[in-house]
């Protein structure tokens, strides 16, 4: 990096507000790389990333069709991580089913947050037996184990990763209420939504200009914390069935049919638990560094 | 105060039934509104019309939404959860035959994240930013990231058929299960009770490995939050006044800052048993462990609708409990919390 980059930077005295949120995302990313954990948790985020984009060019055989001839057969060879019992190559299908995991992380968190800052910020706006109304409903929510509440989601919706994806956020969503509503409930008596007000705005577009960007931050935090615990549930729902449909691959479901043969071919549901260990590892180390800098009170010290 | 007392019960009571109450809103629309059609669950896709009409009309379902919910509310406050499309029988005696098993897996679970995490998360915290505190980091950082059923089939692939030192899944040997009266449907104390040391033996070799599984989850969750909570208290002032007092460092960190964190590390405790319901789950599927989450689990392959529901409700129910629990016995222990 130039030094007069750096400069600007670090400046003490920043003359614009992007100039002072350039300089503290620049002294997070310096804690946060400072931090080795942190940083494996990245690589292995990129390495992710690089598997969904780059499936075609890394995977070296189809992953949805099969060789009967080569069934069962142990890693080694052509084929690294052996094949499964439809004789396709685990390598191939571990890399096509990073495009799922990220797929319903993505829809997941684009459904989820949405969902919790409206009602969230809607609760702490309006306050009365609205507020009351839906913090229960929040509350409700909350008082089912997540994995529970997304199998009875995924039961009744039927399988499929559309539905995967649904009963998770609507798992997904109570927390983030929860954050928008306590965000809310700070600035709704400040000065500029009173302005706004004054101004003749509605409501509806004080919430939705004026009231929900300030939730953004810390929001966009919390979901990316969650992360971790998304891809272990909708790799648990694959596992049981409920993801989806085959013969598309999906690491949950890669586990549970190599289920039947794991005492002789051990492989086959071995290879893709360690790819959802480690792409929820990373997630997880990510998230660690990311509290340690943005709320060093919260984190490794407190 | 005394009534400063019956109004703090009051608010607890009436937070824990509308909590109930949104739980049962949920379970309500879920297996009425979605698309999951419990007729057809019932008299199959090739039924007439009139068997199909006269299914709803004995279901309640051509009765308004509003009346079906205070129907269905109505049924499960007296213990109706309705019949089990698959057995027939009621859901809620089906319940309680599997929940015995699930407690024995939890609770052994939940003793081992204690025996383990408590010290590790105390070790963690006196040796702040050392080799040792990464270590333990670590160890809990791989507990929140690995997939449960996944190391669960690992365990069995390294301990049951490679070294051979455990047995399979189930809760006891093939064969053995119907040898043993239920009493209270544990199976370590039900072996116990028969007098069979035996097959005492037997029941908790086949436990140990799905509850260790469950221990380590459980450890991962209980170290993390005992070193910051000791940490919390290691910054203090009355731990310096000791130090300066010339307290052995063992007794500073055991008896002094546990003793003040002994009531916030109950509520931790409390709440690793309560994930640990959902932990059982998927272990309970994979070890065939006949309890509450495999009941789940085998329902929604049945497409049992009815039975996944009053699973659902059973652990949302055991889930508000636990924390009613915890927050009283918070509020009773801890005199700053009155």
């Amino acid at each position: 990096m130039p030094p007069s980059w750096r400069r600007w930077l670090l400046s003490d005295a920043p003359t614009s507000r992007r100039q002072a949120r350039a300089a503290r995302a620049y002294l997070g990313w310096i804690a946060f790389s400072r931090n080795p954990l942190a940083m494996l948790g990245l690589v292995i985020f990129l390495a992710l990333l690089a598997s969904a984009l780059f499936a075609p060019a890394l995977a070296p055989l189809d992953p949805v069709s099969g060789d009967l001839a080569n069934r069962l057969l142990a890693p080694g060879g052509e084929y690294w991580l052996g094949t499964d019992q439809q004789g396709r190559d685990i390598w191939s299908r571990i890399i096509y089913g990073s495009r799922t995991t990220l797929l319903i992380v993505f829809m997941v968190a684009v459904t989820a947050a949405p969902i919790g800052i409206v009602i969230g910020a809607s609760a702490g706006y309006l306050g009365g037996w609205v507020e009351t109304v839906l913090m229960r409903l929040t509350d409700a929510f909350l008082a089912f184990p997540k994995l529970v509440l997304a199998l009875a989601f995924a039961a009744a919706l039927g399988s499929g990763i559309e539905n995967a994806i649904l009963a998770i956020a609507l798992t997904a969503w109570p927390p983030y209420a929860r954050i928008a509503r306590a965000e809310t409930l700070a600035v709704r008596g400040t000065d500029y939504v009173a302005a706004a007000k004054l101004n003749g705005a509605s409501d509806l577009r004080i919430v939705l200009g004026h009231i929900m960007p300030m939730c953004l931050p810390s929001l966009i935090v919390r979901v990316s914390l969650d992360m971790a615990g998304v891809i272990l549930i909708a790799a648990g729902l694959g596992f049981l069935g409920l993801g989806v449909a085959p013969p598309q691959p999906e690491w949950g479901s890669m586990v549970s049919e190599g289920r039947s043969q794991i005492l002789e071919q051990w492989w086959v549901c071995t290879y893709p638990g360690v790819a959802i260990f480690l792409v929820s590892l990373g997630f997880n180390l990510i998230g660690d560094g990311l509290r340690d800098v943005l709320d060093p009170r919260e984190g490794r010290d407190g | 105060m005394i009534s400063g007392r019956v109004q703090s019960i009051l608010r607890t009571s009436l937070s824990v039934a509308t909590t109930l109450l949104g739980l049962l809103l949920v379970t309500f629309v879920i297996s009425r509104l979605l698309p999951a059609d419990p007729v057809l669950a019932i008299v199959g896709d090739h039924a007439s019309e009139s068997t199909i009409a006269k299914a709803r009309h004995d279901l309640g379902l051509d009765k308004p939404i509003l009346t079906q919910f205070a129907i269905y509310l109505g049924n499960v406050a007296t213990g109706d959860l309705g019949k089990s499309v698959r057995t027939g029988r009621p859901i809620l005696r089906e319940l309680a035959h599997v929940f015995p098993a699930t407690l024995e897996l939890a609770t052994l679970g939940t003793l081992i994240g204690v025996v383990f995490g408590i010290p590790l998360g105390v070790l963690a915290a006196t040796r702040k930013d050392t080799m040792i505190d990464h270590l333990i980091r670590l160890i809990g950082l791989i507990g929140y990231s690995v997939p449960i059923f996944w190391l669960g089939l690992m365990g069995l692939l390294v301990f049951y058929a490679k070294l051979d030192l455990l047995p399979g899944p189930g809760r006891l040997d093939f064969g053995y299960e119907e040898m043993v009266v239920p009493v209270t449907g544990l199976m370590t104390i039900d072996t116990l009770l028969a007098g069979d040391v035996a097959l005492f033996g037997n029941a908790l070799a086949h436990l140990i490995l799905p509850a260790s599984l469950l221990g380590y989850f459980s450890l991962a969750y209980i170290s993390r939050m005992t070193r910051s909570l000791m940490l919390g208290q290691l910054r203090q002032e009355y731990i310096l006044t000791a130090r300066v007092k010339g307290v052995s460092e063992a007794r500073i960190v055991w008896k002094h800052a546990m003793g003040n964190i002994l009531v916030p590390l109950l509520t931790v405790v409390a709440l690793s048993y309560g994930n640990l319901l959902e932990g059982s789950v998927l272990t309970e599927t994979v070890f065939s462990w006949r309890g509450l989450g495999l009941y789940i689990t085998d329902s929604i392959f049945g497409q049992d609708l009815p039975a996944v529901m009053g699973g659902t409700i059973a652990v949302g129910a055991i889930f508000i409990v636990i924390n009613m629990l915890t927050d009283v016995a918070y509020r009773v222990l801890d005199p700053r919390a009155r």
